[in-house]
C-alpha cells in the first residue's frame, strides 16, 4: 500500500510541478468548448441543446491529449523498468498511474465544466447532471486510455495510433454521458444512464489494468 | 545467497544473441561480464533482472527458480541500466526518497553521503551533469539496499575519482556479504572479480 501511495503521490506531484500539461489540457478544453458558440451562432436554444455533447466531446478530446504521458516519460527515462522490479504488482502500478492521470488531467476539466456549461446556456439541472456524469464516466477515459498508452508506449509518434485505438472505445461513454445530461434537462430520470456509466467504469476498472499491464510487459522487453 | 544460471539462451527478433550461458555467483563475489558490442551483455543482465524472458534456460536464486518466486528474487536485487531512472523535475534527494518509499527502505542520507551528493542533493536533476546524474542513479543501490547488484555500464560518464569511489563502494558491498554482476567495457581493476566473456560463446544464427 505504501508503494502504491508513493507512486500515486509522485505522479501527482510531478504533474503539478511540471504544470504545463495541466495548463495545456485545461486551455484546450476551454478553447474547444468556446469555439462552438462562435461556429454555430449565439442562438441560446441551440447552444443549450448541443451543450451536453459539446462538453463531453471537449472533455474526451482534452483527455486524449494527455494519454501518452501516462507511461511515456517513465518508459523513456528508465523509471518504468525500475518500477516493474519493485514490490508493487504491475497491475497496481498501472492503477496508481491511472488514478494520478484522472486526478491531475481529468478532474480539473470536471471542475471547470460548470462554468463552461453556463456559457452554453445549460439548465441548472443539466449542469449538476453534467458534473455527476463526468465524475462517473470519465474514469473510463483514463482506464481505456491507459491501455492505448501502454500499447503505444514504445512507438515514436504513437499519438495518432493511440487516438485511433482509443476513440472508438470511448463512444459508449459519450452516448450515455450525454444522454444522462439530456435526461436531466428534460426532467426525466437520469439514474439508468448513470448506472450504465458506472457499469462501464467498473467494467473498465476490472479489465483495463490487466490489459495495460500485459502491454507494458511486452514494451519493456 | 547465490545465483545460478543454467543453459541460458537469448533470442531477440529471431536473432540468436547467445546460447548455453552458465554462471554462478555467491555472496562476496563479483562477476565481470565482458564482450564486444552486441555480444549480449545487456540482454544477459536484463534477463537476470527479470526484464527480459530467455528463450530457454533456468535462473535460480538460492536454489529456487526465479520464475516460480519472482517477487522474492526481485526483493533481493537492484538493477542499474543504461537509463538514469531519474525524474528531472525532482531533486536527487526527492528521487531517492521516492525509490526509498517505493521499495520500503530508508537509507537516503547514507546514499547521498556515499556518492558525495550532499551539495547537489537539492538541485533539480535537469541541471545536473551526466556524471552527477549517474551518481544519483547509482545512489539508489545504497538508498534501497539489496544483496545482488546487477550493473550495466555503471561507470559511464564518471570521472576517475568517482570511478574509484564506486569501486570502493562495490568492494565494501561484496565484503559485507553482497554480490555484484557488472557489464562494462572499462577494466575497473577489480582484483577479486571473476570474468565471463560472452565473446567465447557468442554465435550468430545461421
Amino acid at each position: 500500500m505504501n508503494s502504491f501511495l508513493a507512486l500515486l503521490m509522485r505522479d501527482m506531484r510531478l504533474a503539478y510541478r511540471q504544470g504545463s500539461a495541466l495548463t495545456m489540457t485545461l486551455s484546450f478544453f476551454v478553447i474547444a468548448v468556446t469555439l462552438f458558440p462562435l461556429g454555430v451562432g449565439p442562438e441560446l436554444n441551440v447552444l443549450a441543446r448541443i451543450g451536453p455533447g459539446v462538453l463531453w466531446v471537449g472533455a474526451l478530446l482534452a483527455c486524449l491529449l494527455t494519454l501518452d504521458r501516462i507511461f511515456q516519460a517513465d518508459y523513456e527515462d528508465g523509471t518504468l523498468e525500475q518500477l516493474l522490479m519493485g514490490p508493487l504488482p504491475i497491475e497496481f502500478i498501472v492503477l496508481a498511474k491511472i488514478m494520478a492521470h484522472w486526478i491531475t488531467s481529468v478532474l480539473p476539466l470536471i471542475i471547470v465544466s460548470p462554468i463552461l456549461a453556463i456559457s452554453l446556456n445549460l439548465h441548472s439541472d443539466g449542469i449538476w447532471a453534467m458534473v455527476i456524469s463526468l465524475l462517473i464516466g470519465t474514469p473510463v477515459l483514463s482506464l481505456i486510455g491507459a491501455v492505448g498508452g501502454a500499447l503505444t508506449v514504445a512507438m515514436r509518434r504513437g499519438g495518432v495510433l493511440l487516438s485511433l485505438l482509443v476513440l472508438p472505445l470511448y463512444i459508449p461513454v459519450l452516448i450515455f454521458g450525454v444522454a444522462s445530461v439530456e435526461a436531466a434537462v428534460a426532467l426525466l430520470p437520469m439514474g439508468p444512464h448513470l448506472m450504465l456509466l458506472g457499469g462501464l467504469s467498473l467494467g473498465a476498472l476490472v479489465v483495463c489494468p490487466f490489459a495495460a499491464a500485459a502491454a507494458l510487459r511486452l514494451a519493456v522487453e | 545467497m547465490s545465483l545460478h544460471v543454467q543453459s541460458l539462451t537469448c533470442i531477440r527478433q529471431d536473432r540468436l544473441i547467445f546460447k548455453s550461458v552458465e554462471l554462478s555467483l555467491s555472496s562476496g563475489e563479483i562477476l565481470w561480464v565482458k564482450g564486444r558490442n552486441g555480444a549480449g551483455k545487456s540482454s544477459l543482465l536484463r534477463i537476470l533482472a527479470g526484464l527480459l524472458k530467455p528463450a530457454s534456460g533456468i535462473v535460480s536464486w538460492d536454489g529456487t527458480d526465479v520464475e516460480q518466486e519472482p517477487e522474492q528474487y526481485q526483493q533481493n536485487l537492484r538493477y542499474v541500466g543504461h537509463q538514469d531512472a531519474l525524474k528531472t523535475a525532482y531533486t536527487a534527494r526527492e528521487n531517492l526518497n521516492f525509490w526509498s518509499q517505493y521499495t520500503g527502505t530508508n537509507n537516503v542520507a547514507a546514499a547521498l553521503e556515499a556518492f558525495q551528493l550532499q551539495t547537489i542533493a537539492d538541485h533539480p536533476v535537469r541541471i545536473l551533469s551526466a556524471g552527477q546524474k549517474k551518481r544519483s542513479n547509482l545512489a539508489r543501490l545504497i538508498a534501497c539496499p539489496a544483496p545482488l547488484w546487477i550493473l550495466d555500464e555503471p561507470v559511464s560518464s564518471l570521472d576517475t575519482d568517482y570511478i574509484d569511489l564506486f569501486k570502493n563502494l562495490l568492494e565494501t558491498h561484496v565484503k559485507a556479504g553482497g554480490m555484484a554482476l557488472l557489464a562494462t567495457h572499462q577494466d575497473l581493476g577489480l582484483q577479486s572479480a571473476r570474468h565471463l566473456d560472452l565473446n567465447d560463446i557468442w554465435q550468430v544464427a545461421g
